[in-house]
């Protein structure tokens, strides 16, 4: 088992959640984990990223090497091609279709749909509208992402549930149940593809 | 016991494990996390625990002499810092190798190569080998933890401090480190027997300056025969690869499986010339020196092996000169061919970090430009923090930024040479790192300066850390002299604009120093303190 994820966003949007989850899970798995971050500057707005690869060997870079990549998983449809150098040619693109625009030169939204489209493997979802049919709460659309994701990750369902039951056993039955909730909403929306 | 920590947690771990009773720092990207694992720990301590001390310091400076001070007093402590935190605390981190440690003594350098969030590339290595103190250079988070330990014992062993020097891809990556059942235990105080080694008279820093160097042999001892080094003859050893640090980890994402080259593996200095020696003794005609960082290595190795032997590097361009490593570059130094890939999608834009919306700085340089633009050429000297962003569009209202605390001391300078209006902003936290001298500078030949404190109540752009000078910013100013109607205190906010504008241009026309305190707390504290409130009040 190996796989290098670079997960994408912009600052605040929580993309790190995703990684703890997942994390988690490979943990308990007993697998190898080396998972870089951004902080700082960068956090303030900008585009950020993060490096996870999980691998039954060992892990010897912190860095996944361009043309690496299995999987992109982007909480923002342009941060998502702003990876795709480091993708290999047959990976995946899991991304949220909801812009977030906070620079003037974004580009148009129907040019984004259409790149992305013509990606060979590509799920875009709007994890937002998802999160709210779910009843869960915005704060959760990362959990949809993250369920979206699962069938390329090669986790199990059950071990990612059992991921956030412990991650959020603290603050309570609800918030789990909500962000599990979530997560469904991603996963059935990727299984029924 | 297994913990997913960041490179930076497990070196915060390892000197928790290894008796610590002080850590020392100052907030910067990326050594932050170090000090505030300590403090979580700090605030979680169970009965039985020692309390470790671990209350952010004012600057480097002064959070060195703390950590050498509870040194002397046969403690253990930690220093950290972002590699331009070195600068500031090289007055008394040179020094420390003077006078020599009591208690173990570590000082933390986290280099930012690619300048992710700082000013430059500058290598804390080149302070070890300046001071002539042993340096570890991890290669992987379990090595951090593993070292921090070592270094502790070492810094005891030879009564010296020891610097640790990372990188931002291994003080901000996580991995899975085994750690100890058994933490040791503080050390109990022990005051230092010979006191003239602490007084560098120089009567006494000469004997102290002859030991030092006396005991570079034994360092360079230590060095060659450390665990965390080490050398592998290749089956072609005409070959050969020198790592440092986490460089090693690029190399064996390529080469994982080939014995072809010959591997010296750094993670301990002084060079380990012996090993480099016996390099060239098996037959190497070529090296390939890998460093994240400046080619401080590269440089020593050229003269250390003849000049048969060619040596390759970031002063070759078989690497990149500028910039951290990453496994594309050193692929590409290896002479393998690039990963197959996709190409990059035209449709993408840069996406600049900027202030969060509902900033205070934002209001703060919304009144400036504006009061700024009544005059012909104003120039505004702006500092380090959150508001740097401030350069950037929208506002665009910097003229220079340079470092710590040079805003205020750069508005004097120009106005000295005829400049006004002189505008220097700076926030709370950088005033009292660096500004507080400056301004005294300011106060004793009356210059023409408007001095901004964007003050937001915390040291904002690390996360939210405290701010040395909370509640106390009026107060050091009219106490260094500035005259108590020209510290000017407003608050940030849209409905205050015309007030606001008014008050600096109160200020632009009074000749003499002056002091706008715009001040309201930084959102993001603003709203983690609103949320911990709320859950207080729930219980």
């Amino acid at each position: 088992m190996k796989k290098d994820i670079i997960l994408a966003g912009v600052g605040g949007q929580g993309i790190l959640s995703i990684a703890t989850v997942i994390g988690e899970a490979a943990l308990t798995e007993g697998w190898n984990i080396k998972q870089a971050e951004v902080h700082g500057m960068s956090q303030r707005g900008g585009d950020v990223q993060s490096n996870l690869r999980l691998s039954t060997e060992p892990i010897a870079s912190d860095l996944i090497a361009k043309g690496g990549a299995d999987i992109i998983i982007s909480l923002e449809p342009m941060e998502a091609l702003r990876y795709l150098p480091y993708l290999k040619k047959d990976g995946w693109v899991v991304t949220s279709n909801v812009p977030f625009i906070n620079i003037p030169t974004y580009p148009a939204q129907e040019e984004l749909d259409a790149h992305l489209a013509a990606l060979p493997h590509c799920v875009s979802l709007n994890v937002e509208q998802l999160a709210k049919d779910a009843g869960a709460p915005l704060q959760a659309a990362n959990m949809v992402l993250l369920g979206a994701a699962i069938p390329m990750l090669d986790i199990e369902l059950e071990k990612i549930e059992a991921g956030i039951r412990r991650i959020f056993a603290r603050k309570g039955e609800e918030v789990i149940e909500k962000n599990l909730a979530a997560v469904h909403a991603g996963y059935n929306n990727s299984i029924k593809k | 016991m297994r913990k997913l920590l960041l490179g930076d947690e497990a070196i915060a771990q390892a000197a928790i494990d290894s008796g610590l009773s002080g850590v020392y720092a100052y907030p910067g990207t990326p050594s932050t996390e170090i000090t505030e694992f300590i403090q979580l720990r700090e605030e979680k301590r169970g009965e039985g625990q020692a309390p470790i001390f671990c209350r952010w310091a004012t600057n480097e400076k002064t959070a060195m002499e703390g950590a050498l001070g509870m040194s002397y007093m046969g403690k253990r402590a930690l220093v950290c810092m972002k590699h331009v935190g070195m600068n500031v605390a090289a007055d008394p981190f040179v020094n420390s190798a003077m006078t020599g440690v009591n208690g173990g003594l570590v000082v933390v350098a986290a280099d930012d190569p690619s300048m992710h969030s700082s000013q430059n590339e500058q290598d804390s290595r080149f302070y070890g080998k300046f001071a002539l103190l042993p340096i570890f250079e991890p290669s992987s988070q379990q090595e951090a933890y593993e070292m921090t330990r070592a270094a502790f014992e070492l810094s005891e062993a030879v009564k010296l401090p020891v610097l640790m020097r990372v990188t931002t891809r291994m003080a901000h990556s996580r991995a899975v480190v085994e750690i100890t059942e058994q933490p040791r235990k503080q050390n109990e105080v022990c005051r230092p027997e010979d006191v003239r080694r602490w007084i560098l008279l120089p009567a006494f820093a000469k004997k102290r300056y002859v030991e030092l160097l006396a005991q570079q042999d034994d360092l360079m001892k230590a060095a060659v025969e450390s665990k965390f080094n080490w050398y592998r003859k290749g089956d072609n050893p005409e070959r050969g690869v020198i790592t440092t640090g986490i460089a090693y980890n690029y190399f064996m994402e390529n080469c994982a499986n080939c014995n072809e080259r010959s591997v010296l593996k750094v993670s301990q200095y002084p060079l380990p010339t012996a090993l480099i020696e016996k390099m060239v003794e098996d037959g190497t005609k070529e090296i390939l020196v890998m460093e994240e960082g400046q080619p401080v290595v590269e440089e020593m190795v050229r003269a250390i092996v003849p000049s048969t032997v060619v040596v390759k590097g970031r002063l070759t361009g078989d690497l990149p000169r500028v910039g951290e490593l990453t496994p594309d570059s050193v692929r590409a130094s290896l002479g393998m061919e690039a990963l197959e890939r996709l190409d990059a999608d035209e449709l993408v834009v840069p996406r600049p970090p900027a202030l969060c919306q509902g900033c205070g700085h934002r209001d703060m340089y919304k009144a400036l430009n504006e009061v700024a633009a009544e005059y012909e050429n104003p120039r505004i000297f702006g500092d380090i923090g959150c508001y740097t962003l401030g350069a950037l569009p929208p506002f665009q209202a910097l003229h220079a930024c340079v470092e710590m605390g040079a805003s205020i001391t750069m508005a004097k300078g120009a106005s000295d040479a005829g400049q006004f209006p002189a505008f220097a902003v700076i926030g709370d936290s950088t005033f009292t790192h660096s500004g507080m001298t400056g301004l005294l500078d300011c106060v004793n030949s009356n210059a023409n300066v408007v001095v901004v404190i964007s003050d937001n109540l915390t040291t904002g752009m690390t996360g939210g850390q405290d701010s040395a000078g909370t509640g106390k910013i009026e107060d050091i100013c009219r106490g260094l002299g500035v005259h108590p109607d020209h510290v000017r205190v407003v608050v940030p906010l849209p409905k205050n604009m015309e007030e606001i504008k008014q008050i600096l241009r109160e200020e632009i026309e009074y000749k003499g120093v002056s002091v706008v305190i715009p001040r309201r707390e930084c959102i993001q504290t603003a709203k983690r303190h609103a949320k911990a409130r709320a859950a207080a009040a729930k219980k």
